[in-house]
């Protein structure tokens, strides 16, 4: 399917309009806002969200405010894929009967953390997938449940410190590695998947567009370092998402109807110990234990570079 | 005018209740309808695809992955404008539990039947009302129809009821599972659905709307909450009062007269016995077969769960002694173990009324006319001896005392 899109090029092409307003109480230097404003901006006013539990949710709707200009509606954590399965499908179907003006083109977008995605509304993100409603869902992933005080999630990377995973004499931070849940959903086979970071605002930014634009279900993942969580001095949040990238932490790819390409390239790649060593849930690890997640990388990224056919992810280059 | 004057033409047809609620679903022109196979819930939503799939009805039928899924998704597709219908039973309704609360929570005027079933475990795919009596907090509005007549005309009420702008609650209808879910009966609908049509008028209401646009189940803290929890109530409250305009409405136009409470042979009864759902009509038999032998017993049928009757119940109750009430689910470990029984209390111990619970057809366990003979015998035998035991009569068990 070949549509024309109007890709964002630089800042000034994105729209002046706020649509998340500020007053919310999230975090100074949580990025999830700068996803959530940069969401609406692209999405604009004909818009409905569907938001998860979770931080951005309990945070922008205290009562009597709230920091949305379009039609917001939370129902609960493990359900936001299928409460938009519901909207998508009204609206489908009061087109039809004429009780919404059909020509108004209405998008619904879900907006949920890893616990409401990888974990708890699993289930419900895969029913709504194979049933092919046109929904974009937006996955803002921080690593792990921060709205309750930062326990793993099936996201938390391996040897992260969480309250749950401590840190300690036996137990040395997260045991698993964390859930790939891009190419689980790309296995659906939805039209438009991509992975982004919030510090690759432009490639973030034409990945909604993508989305949207996309005939069925799309699936966007934006990791967001959580100033919090992670343990790291709030004005370093998009430093640390672009320090993800360049040591390869994380990819930023896309399946675009089943073609997959990495949209980000890393000629040289930095050591994980530059993405690590900011961050305190990390901290009081190893030397061996950080070697040993630069070799779960060099294998991910060594799998990514194959599956593209080229090099798209440098060599680890020491500076 | 008179009243037949103003009945609509009608048919008569055969049908069982979940096929009753399918042609009520149809009738009341549903916009989208979400449900996931569960017994014995799983015909009417077989129906319904057959419906859709021929055209008769104009829906979009989602079939979701779970319950938990079918009750938000109806969530997603009421606060987004669209009327809308889910149908479960045991499991399923317990899966849907958390959803219950936010339903109506979030006031919207979801319609849901409910065939009745046991609860795991043991599994039992058969029938008693454990998965109904346990949504007795949810907030949702619940009627128990006892002939599949009575399922179509509660599926209407319960949109007039529930989209009434002094109520906005959800509403479920409930009856026997297989025993009514899968049994046959005559009963009479419409010949034209606009009859209906025009008895749930689209009336506009705060919803998911691009035009002015609102934030929809957000977080409150203290100073607000209860204040929003008060508004249930009194909701709830209004309920009560649009059940019976609406019943009055449905007697207009469809000429079938449904009360609160109904009472049965109750004139000169000293004794009544108080039942719900399709155990009625064996208990309405068991009070003439009594009656020949010479007590003065009557029945009491429960049709509205919540909000619970408790005015035109006293009524009702006026010139009795005794009441014996029977419960098909078990409140472990409460003081008396019929959850009815339990609703029923307060107002008899007011009126100085003796109230026996009874536990019977647990997981289907049959009741027949001479189960109600004994358990009424066993009563009288307790009055004998003036022992008014605080607990239940488990009737029908092995190894029972």
């Amino acid at each position: 399917m070949s549509v024309r899109i109007n890709l964002v090029r630089r800042a000034q092409d994105l729209p002046r309009e706020e649509l998340f307003m500020p007053g919310h109480g999230l975090c100074a230097g949580c990025t999830a806002s700068t996803i959530v404003r940069h969401l609406l901006k692209i999405a604009g006013r004909n818009t409905i969200v569907v938001n998860a539990t979770g931080c951005v949710e309990v945070s922008t709707t205290m009562y009597p405010y709230t920091s949305w200009k379009v039609p917001w509606i939370h129902v609960a954590f493990e359900n936001a894929a299928a409460v938009a399965s519901g909207v998508e499908s009204a609206i489908r179907v009061l087109k039809k009967k004429g009780v919404i003006d059909p020509s108004k083109e209405i998008k619904v977008i879900v907006l949920a953390g890893d616990g409401g995605t990888y974990d708890i509304g699993f289930q419900a993100l895969s029913g709504m997938l194979e049933r092919g409603h046109k929904i974009m869902y937006v996955l803002y992933d921080n690593e792990a449940y921060m709205n309750t005080g930062i326990q793993r999630s099936g996201s938390t990377p391996a040897h992260a410190w969480t309250t749950t995973t401590p840190i300690g004499k036996v137990m040395r931070g997260k045991p698993q590695v964390k859930k790939p849940i891009g190419e689980i959903v790309a296995a659906h086979r939805i039209p438009y998947v991509a992975t982004t970071n919030v510090a690759h605002f432009i490639d973030m930014d034409n990945k909604f567009i993508k989305g949207l634009q996309a005939e069925g279900p799309s699936f966007i993942h934006v990791l967001q370092p959580c100033t919090a969580g992670w343990k790291f001095d709030p004005r370093l949040g998009i430093k640390l998402a672009r320090l993800a990238t360049q040591t390869a932490m994380w990819i930023n790819w896309e399946y675009d109807h089943g073609e997959f390409r990495v949209t980000v390239k890393v000629p040289k790649r930095k050591h994980v110990r530059h993405y690590l060593k900011p961050q305190g849930r990390f901290k009081g690890l190893t030397e061996e234990e950080i070697e040993e997640i630069q070799k779960l990388v060099n294998s991910e990224v060594e799998r990514i570079n194959k599956m593209v056919g080229e090099e798209v992810i440098g060599p680890l280059a020491e500076e | 005018m008179e009243r037949s004057m103003l009945r609509v033409k009608q048919k008569r047809v055969a049908l069982n209740s979940n096929h009753a609620v399918a042609y009520a679903v149809r009738d009341v022109d549903v916009d989208v309808i979400a449900a996931y196979p569960i017994t014995p819930q799983t015909t009417i939503m077989e129906k319904l695809s057959e419906m859709v799939a021929n055209g008769e009805i104009d829906a979009e039928l989602i079939h979701v992955e779970s319950e938990h899924s079918a009750l938000s998704a109806v969530v997603g597709a009421s606060a987004a404008g669209a009327r809308v219908f889910t149908a479960t039973s045991s499991q399923g309704l317990e899966l849907m539990h958390e959803v219950l609360h936010i339903a109506s929570g979030m006031r919207l005027p979801i319609v849901m039947a409910v065939p009745t079933r046991a609860l795991s475990a043991p599994i039992s795919i058969w029938n008693d009302y454990s998965d109904l009596m346990n949504t007795r907090d949810t907030s949702w509005i619940t009627l128990i129809a006892s002939t599949a007549q009575e399922v179509y005309d509660s599926i209407i009420q319960a949109y007039m009821v529930a989209e009434d702008p002094r109520v906005l609650l959800p509403v479920m209808v409930a009856y026997d599972g297989f025993l009514m879910s899968h049994t046959y009966e005559p009963l009479n609908i419409p010949e034209d659905p606009t009859a209906i049509r025009e008895l749930v008028p689209r009336r506009d209401r705060i919803k998911l709307d691009i035009d002015k646009p609102v934030t929809m189940g957000t977080i409150t803290d203290p100073r607000w909450y209860y204040e929003i929890k008060y508004q249930q109530v009194k909701a709830m409250q209004n309920a009560s009062l649009v059940l019976k305009e609406t019943s009055k409405t449905i007697h207009e136009v469809l000429g079938r007269k449904y009360e609160p409470v109904e009472g049965y042979k109750m004139d000169d009864a000293e004794v009544a016995i108080l039942t719900y759902g399709g155990l009625f009509g064996t208990v309405q038999e068991s009070v003439d077969i009594i009656r020949d032998k010479g007590l003065d017993i009557g029945a009491i049928r429960l049709r509205q769960w919540r909000p619970f009757p408790s005015e035109e119940l006293t009524h009702l109750m006026h010139d009795i002694d005794t009441i014996i009430v029977i419960d098909r689910a078990i409140s472990y470990g409460a003081s008396i173990q019929g959850p009815v029984a339990l609703e029923v209390y307060p107002i008899a111990a007011r009126m100085g009324v003796h109230v026996f619970s009874v536990i019977a057809g647990i997981g289907q366990r049959t009741v027949l006319e001479k189960d109600i003979m004994g358990i009424v015998n066993k009563v009288l035998d307790y009055l004998d001896q003036g022992v008014i035991p605080l607990r239940s009569i488990y009737w029908g068990v092995r190894g029972g005392e």
